[in-house]
């Protein structure tokens, strides 16, 4: 799956400006960024749910792609086994039932075949929407916040189910509020706006960090500081002065400090 | 307290369905009553056949306030083509002359027209022999339960069509559809096909509960009754389509589908006589497909209308379909295929 210079246009917004972005098979790719950052249009524009303005979009043939919205994507007046038997019918999965027993047992929903989705908790229909989009083994699989609103069990429980499934060979691209998540991520892009901010694995996105950032408990600049558990971390583009203790770097603070060099620059 | 009232007016005027509701329904509601809320005929279609047609036509014109309008004189007319004429709705009152009495054959199924003519003739004492056909003994019920099928229908095709489509709009599976490799059509075909068929079903069990309960005959054909109730039931559908299209979850969507609902229990002529309504705005009727389905099933089951007789309403019926079915499928396509750039501008993975 590649991306290439894409630019997506909502009415007179631009939603997305001049993106770009590769996953090879086996590889999650973390889509990371804030509200309206342009995260599900990324991945609307990958499934052709809008259409670019320019740039192009190169990915599996439908059938071969595993979409989950960001509302999870099931039918609430179905049960469990209805949904399966609709969505897999719909791809024409064979042997349907092993399948389904398969992913509903890596899910743990074996004993919810039967209830309505609508009753379900949000973290059990974030995973039925799991393995509705992995019913037809897609080469690609794309996630919209799958672990939004979900709680820290279910969230580990998501987890171990998207790094199988990128283990077993499928591209997955998946985006996220939650920086410490991207962590995990063979590849992150982070938007802000629509454009892109950062990419890179974890790695090479913490270790392309300009400048320097301390931890400190009197920041010397307010507007380049940020609170981080009892401390604050305080970025110095042009290094800091001696004396400072430097920060062990996560994706949250590159974030942050991306952010603040895009403001600084505009 | 005042900040609560603020907030309300505030939603109040963004929210323009409700705001419509707030001026458009009570100045329809008043329009309606005011001109259309009118149960007296007073120019009912007249026919006057028979040797002395000319001489009857010419005495009911003169006759003060009477509300028979002459519209064909037929000499060498019979009881027989009074009956026809009847029967195809070309008029609503026949009189036969020649015979002694005269007698004025009435179609029961147009029910206004015929108990004013009942009354008018009534006041010309034994001189005329009145004879009510197709509803001799003037039952509302028998008039109504045809028009009801077709309330019916609107109901399920409008409301509970567009809750239906919308749903999927408001849980977000409609975007999973989009995504699955199911041709738009199939799963427009597919969404709409059981709510064909339930309002089909329904449609079968009104006509029959309403003959069971109520003695309505069913003298017509049931393949015409079939042919106009399907035609109808693609346009009632098509409005559900088109509503789901401009709601974004099921309470606009119940909200829309009043808007289309009400003129049509107000203006089809199932309550108020469409001759009765001035044209100021019975124009509004005629835009209305209940109008039409009503004409075709009081048509075929009170007076066993057949098919040439019907082709107006049929006519009309098959236009709107074809318009509003066509119209309101498309813009659900839109929703499941925005532009055809999927096709083009993502390109399959060698």
């Amino acid at each position: 799956m590649s991306v290439q210079d894409l630019t997506v246009r909502r009415g007179h917004t631009l939603a997305l400006d001049d993106v770009s972005l590769e996953t090879p098979a086996g590889r999650i790719t973390a889509v990371v960024g804030g509200d309206g950052a342009g995260k599900t249009t990324l991945l609307e524009a990958l499934v052709g749910l809008v259409e670019p303005a320019s740039g192009t979009v190169d990915t599996p043939d439908r059938a071969q792609i595993g979409y989950m919205p960001s509302g999870a994507g099931s039918w609430y007046d179905l049960t469990v086994d209805e949904n399966i038997g609709f969505v897999g019918g719909s791809y024409g999965v064979r042997d349907l039932a092993q399948r389904a027993d398969e992913l509903l047992t890596r899910a743990d929903l074996m004993h919810a075949r039967d209830r309505l989705v609508g009753r379900l908790s949000g973290g059990m229909r974030q995973k039925l929407g799991f393995c509705l989009a992995m019913l037809h083994q897609p080469e690609l699989l794309i996630l919209d916040e799958p672990s939004t609103g979900v709680d820290p069990v279910s969230r580990v429980e998501l987890w171990r189910l998207i790094s199988e499934t990128a283990a077993a060979g499928t591209a997955v691209v998946m985006s996220t509020t939650y920086l410490d998540e991207a962590e995990r991520a063979g590849w992150v892009l982070v938007l802000e706006r629509g454009k892109n901010l950062l990419s890179g694995s974890p790695d090479e996105v913490v270790a392309s960090c300009p400048g320097e950032v301390v931890e400190t408990d009197a920041p010397v600049h307010t507007e380049l500081s940020w609170r981080s558990g009892e401390h604050y971390r305080e970025w110095w583009p042009d290094g800091a002065p001696d004396g400072q203790v430097p920060a062990v770097l996560t994706l949250e603070d590159v974030s942050i400090v991306a952010s603040l060099r895009e403001g600084l620059t505009s | 307290m005042r900040a609560m009232i603020l907030k309300e007016f505030r939603e109040l005027r963004r929210d323009r369905r409700t705001m419509g509701m707030l001026i458009a329904m009570p100045i329809l509601l008043l329009i309606v009553f005011g001109y259309a809320a009118n149960f007296n005929v007073d120019n009912i279609p007249t026919a006057t056949l028979g040797a002395q047609a000319e001489q009857a036509a010419t005495l009911l014109a003169e006759v003060p306030k009477a509300p028979f309008d002459v519209t064909e004189v037929d000499s060498t007319g019979t009881a027989d083509d009074a009956e026809e004429m009847l029967q195809r709705n070309e008029v609503d009152v026949a009189i036969v002359t020649g015979g002694d009495p005269v007698v004025a054959y009435i179609d029961g199924s147009s029910l206004f027209s015929a108990q004013t003519a009942v009354a008018a003739f009534n006041r010309l004492g034994d001189r005329v022999q009145t004879q009510v056909l197709f509803n001799p003994d003037l039952k509302t019920s028998w008039v109504m339960v045809p028009a009801i099928i077709g309330l019916i229908l609107t109901f399920i095709g409008t409301i509970i069509t567009s809750i239906g489509m919308v749903k999927e709009k408001q849980t977000g599976t409609i975007e999973q559809l989009a995504v699955m490799p199911i041709k738009p059509s199939t799963v427009i075909l597919g969404k709409i096909a059981p709510y064909f068929l339930l309002a089909s079903l329904d449609m079968v069990l009104v006509t029959v509960l309403g003959m069971l309960l109520f003695d309505v005959p069913f003298n017509g054909s049931v393949a015409v009754f079939a042919l106009g109730a399907g035609l109808f039931l693609f346009v009632v559908l098509g409005l559900g389509v088109f509503i789901s299209t401009i709601s974004q979850n099921v309470g606009q969507a119940i909200q829309t589908a009043f808007f289309f609902l009400l003129p049509q229990i107000l203006l089809s002529g199932i309550i108020f006589p469409l001759e009765a309504i001035p044209w100021a705005v019975r124009w509004i009727s005629y835009f209305l497909p209940l109008t039409y389905f009503t004409m075709v099933s009081q048509g075929v089951m009170l007076r066993g209308a057949p098919l040439d007789s019907l082709w107006f309403p049929l006519l009309m019926l098959t236009v709107m379909a074809i318009i509003v079915f066509t119209g309101a499928v498309l813009r659900f396509r839109r929703n499941l295929a925005p532009g055809d750039g999927r096709h083009t501008k993502t390109k399959a993975a060698a």
